[in-house]
């Protein structure tokens, strides 16, 4: 299928023209199934893939099972204390060995003929063990994991499915490890995935979810409510809806290209609060002096200007391909995975750090739900939105082009401009044509 | 002395749900928000932690009086892109139990199916409500109302930009 795609139409799907500033993206990558077909192959089976996060398995034992690029995977903590991600199919005859959700297991047994496994993925019993042969040999037997393996970055749980792979978790995440860091250094021990996950689909193309999620310049358009509501809730200053409504763009987040197809809009303080030290007074009088002294504490653990960038920064990082981290007014972790190129999956869910105490985690809770998520202020709109493109490029075959080249040629960006999109669709132009498949490797600061 | 909501039947229960259910239906929502307690909230748990606590537990919706008025506003404006144009919706309500009368509240379950319909798209919600309701001057009001769904995700729904 893959091999069907002409490599001069490939080559015209994203056309980045530096000389005179424009860059426009072909309709087509969202609705045509051999592009879907080739992504996979090319994208989501070679880049480093979010799987999960170390809270989520915290004992010898426990597992969580979900679909990770298409695969359904269980990951467990064995009991080396080691985390592993086993594809979720017995070695047998294929069946999903665990079909919980979450829990802590001794074995998995797959109820079919009964094969058990342990934790870390060994093949730990077999009904009627005798009646095979010599050459049958357990020990090759466990469950797999992903072949181009499995690595940790500050509790986060990438995998990669090529079984070629020769690049480092870290040597991939480049810049983008600046910004997990920032993430991660929320919490003076680790951070956790708080229970409950917003798991929903969205009737579009997961590239349009990814455009969608750093971009700057629809908040004020799309998002008129959710800014009208902070302002009546007072959890947001009237002057700065204003300013964000105004034309001026000098005062604004800069977006960065953070190197492999990450980017970020920016980070910068925002005027909503965040539940990590950084108070307004939506949050109310009484907690002001203990916003006051998270802040002190994270002073002097992290230094000044480290716990202003921590605390009081607000910024979206997007890691390639499908991974997205709001760390804003709460912080989510966001995945998607393409059904169809109309369909995608979307799993989310909030982190906070362990040592939070119960008011500042129900704040992030209630921060969190009203913008983000199916039932918020923001998010269903911005599914609406995503949405109606998707509707719009059945007139693909008449309107051929989208723009995305929103502040080229312009000395300082704002995250209003789409530098941070751009760098998506550079790597993913980079990744889909060439001939060969190619190192994932980008130059950074692209 | 026997308490006020023990004296509650089954019949008005229903006929306070079914009338709630219009009132959504015909997108009456201010006289909908009137049904509520002056302190209220509205809740929709997420799909794997349908007994969780908003306070402890990532929720779907988790509305007190303000911010279900301001959802109300906002549903009733004209910046709610996602019910632009409105949604139809349709409610089934069945299987309606008082539980746990006591002085002047009692605990009301009942199972619904909530249709939205909307650009040639049908969407169905499956769960069940648990609604508080307070006996006050003669008439009955809302004091907690969640919306617990049985689905698994919003798989395929994608979002409850109505109110459940
Ligand atoms: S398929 Fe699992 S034991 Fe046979
Ligand atoms: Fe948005």
């Amino acid at each position: 299928m893959a091999d069907t795609m002409d490599s001069r139409r490939l080559s015209e799907l994203v056309i980045d023209d530096r000389e005179r500033g424009l860059f426009r993206v072909h309709r087509s990558v969202f609705t045509d199934p051999d592009i879907l077909a080739r992504e996979r192959e090319r994208i989501f089976d070679r880049c480093w893939i979010y799987a999960g996060h170390e809270s989520e398995v915290r004992k010898p034992g426990d597992f969580v099972t979900r679909r990770v690029a298409g695969r359904p995977v269980i990951i467990t903590r064995g009991r080396d204390g080691k985390v592993r991600v086993l594809l979720n199919t017995c070695t047998h005859r294929g069946a999903m060995v665990c079909r919980e959700p979450a829990g802590n297991a001794r074995v998995h047994q797959c109820f079919y003929h009964g094969w058990s496994f342990t934790p870390e993925g060994k093949l730990s019993g077999i009904p009627g063990r005798a009646a095979y042969s010599e050459a049958f040999d357990q020990r090759e037997l466990g469950l797999r994991e992903p072949p181009g393996g499995t690595s940790v970055y500050r509790d986060f749980i990438f995998v990669n499915f090529y079984p070629a792979n020769d690049v480092p978790l870290e040597d991939y995440l480049w810049n983008a490890k600046d910004y997990l860091d920032l993430v991660a250094d929320q919490s003076a021990g680790r951070m956790e995935i708080v229970s409950g996950t917003q798991s929903y689909t969205v009737r579009a193309n997961y590239k349009l979810l990814v455009e969608n999620s750093i971009d700057g310049y629809h908040a004020m358009t799309t998002h008129k409510r959710y800014f009208d509501w902070l302002v009546d809730a007072n959890a947001m200053d009237r002057m700065e809806t204003e300013f964000l409504r105004d034309a001026d763009e000098s005062r604004r987040f800069s977006p960065r290209a953070l190197g492999n197809g990450h980017s970020v809009p920016g980070r910068a303080v925002a005027s909503w609060g965040r539940p990590m030290a950084h108070w307004i007074p939506y949050f109310g009088k009484e907690r002001e002096s203990h916003f006051k002294e998270m802040y002190r504490n994270a002073v002097e653990r992290l230094g000044q200007e480290r716990a202003h960038q921590v605390c009081m920064c607000s910024g979206n990082l997007q890691i390639f391909p499908n991974l997205l981290i709001n760390d804003i007014m709460s912080t989510n972790i966001r995945t998607y995975y393409p059904v169809e190129p109309g369909c995608v999956e979307v799993s989310s869910w909030c982190l906070g750090p362990e040592e939070e105490e119960p008011e500042e985690r129900a704040l992030r809770l209630d921060n969190f739900v009203s913008f983000l998520g199916p039932g918020g202020f923001a998010s269903p709109d911005d599914i609406e939105v995503v949405e109606v493109c998707q509707r719009g490029y059945e007139t693909v075959g008449e309107v051929n082009y989208s723009d995305v080249s929103r502040g080229m040629k312009r000395s300082s960006l704002s995250e209003r401009d789409e530098l941070q999109i751009r760098a998506f669709w550079r790597q993913w132009s980079r990744l889909m044509n060439a001939e060969e498949p190619v190192s994932i490797h980008d130059r950074p600061g692209l | 002395m026997t308490s006020a909501a023990k004296q509650i039947t089954r019949q008005q229960v229903e006929d306070f749900l079914f009338h709630e259910a219009a009132l959504l239906d015909e997108w009456r929502l201010s006289e909908w928000l009137d049904l509520f307690t002056k302190t209220c909230g509205y809740y929709v748990p997420p799909t794997d932690v349908p007994e969780g606590d908003h306070h402890t537990s990532l929720f779907l919706i988790a509305d007190d009086r303000e911010r279900l008025e301001s959802r109300v506003g906002q549903l009733m404006g004209r910046f709610v892109h996602a019910e632009h144009p409105r949604s139809r919706t349709r409610r089934l309500i069945s299987n309606v139990r008082i539980r746990e009368p006591s002085g002047d509240t009692l605990r009301v379950t009942s199972n619904f199916i909530v249709y939205r319909i909307r650009l040639e798209v049908t969407d169905a919600y499956v769960g069940r409500y648990e609604h508080t309701l307070v006996h006050r001057d003669g008439g009955l009001k809302i004091r907690e109302r969640r919306a617990i769904l049985d689905l698994d995700a919003l798989r395929p729904q994608g979002k409850i930009s109505i109110l459940l």
